[in-house]
């Protein structure tokens, strides 16, 4: 769950200090807009992400790619598969 | 076909609707169907532009209200309708009103917000919420 994780984003949102399902509703919307095989980051201070947006992406059928911690956030990174 | 999960929306404080349009985005977001039944305080929740000026909390915690508002403010939180529309934007959200409300409280569907479907009895919410996964009652 932590270090940096060598992957190079296509887009990344900054949904820090968004509050829940904030960041979440971000990484749903920044999904949709991505071409498959997309890889999207999304930060976020919210600490329910640590399990929702994991869950999200396995339930949508994308490729969770992991998450960086950071001083007060999370970098979580993964690949549109579908 | 989809899981789905229902909730009858009894309450119109915006604490409880907060955590009806927040189960609501969670449901969406997995891939759920959301069906709402607004009955009672849900129905008056829902009464065009209400939104904008209820301020009311669950009379229990009435003495946190100013607290939990300007709470909200200042976290930037999303506010229920907020929720809803996301939730619509991503997944299939269905709001029914009930019939029985309406016809006490003298109202149409055209004195609700926009984002209520339709007028329904009890009977058609139950023959939506036979098959649900989840069923609340917020």
């Amino acid at each position: 769950m932590s270090g940096t994780i060598d992957t190079a984003v296509d887009k990344e949102i900054d949904a820090r200090g968004s509050f829940c399902p904030g960041p979440l509703m971000e990484l749903i919307r920044g999904m949709k807009v991505l071409p498959v095989g997309g890889v999207l980051a999304v930060l976020s201070s919210d600490p329910g992400s640590a399990k929702d947006i994991p869950a999200w992406i396995a339930k949508a059928g994308h490729e969770f790619l992991g998450a960086e911690q950071h001083e007060g956030y999370t970098r979580y990174i993964a690949r549109k598969a579908r | 076909m989809k899981e789905r999960m229902s909730i009858v929306l009894f309450s119109g404080t915006v604490d409880k609707l907060l955590a009806a349009s927040i189960l609501a985005t969670g449901a969406a977001a997995m891939d759920m169907d959301v069906e709402i039944f607004l009955t009672t305080w849900g129905i008056e929740a829902f009464r065009k532009d209400a939104y904008k000026t209820n301020t009311r909390i669950s009379s229990d915690f009435a003495d946190y209200g100013s607290t939990m508002r300007e709470l909200m403010t200042a976290k930037k939180a999303p506010t229920w309708m907020e929720n809803i529309l996301g939730a619509r934007e991503i997944g299939n959200v269905h709001i029914a009103a009930c019939s029985m409300t309406l016809d006490l409280f003298g109202l149409t569907l055209n004195d609700l917000e926009p984002i209520v479907d339709e007028i329904t009895g009890v009977a058609s919410f139950m023959e939506r919420a036979r098959e649900s996964k989840v069923s609340l009652f917020i």
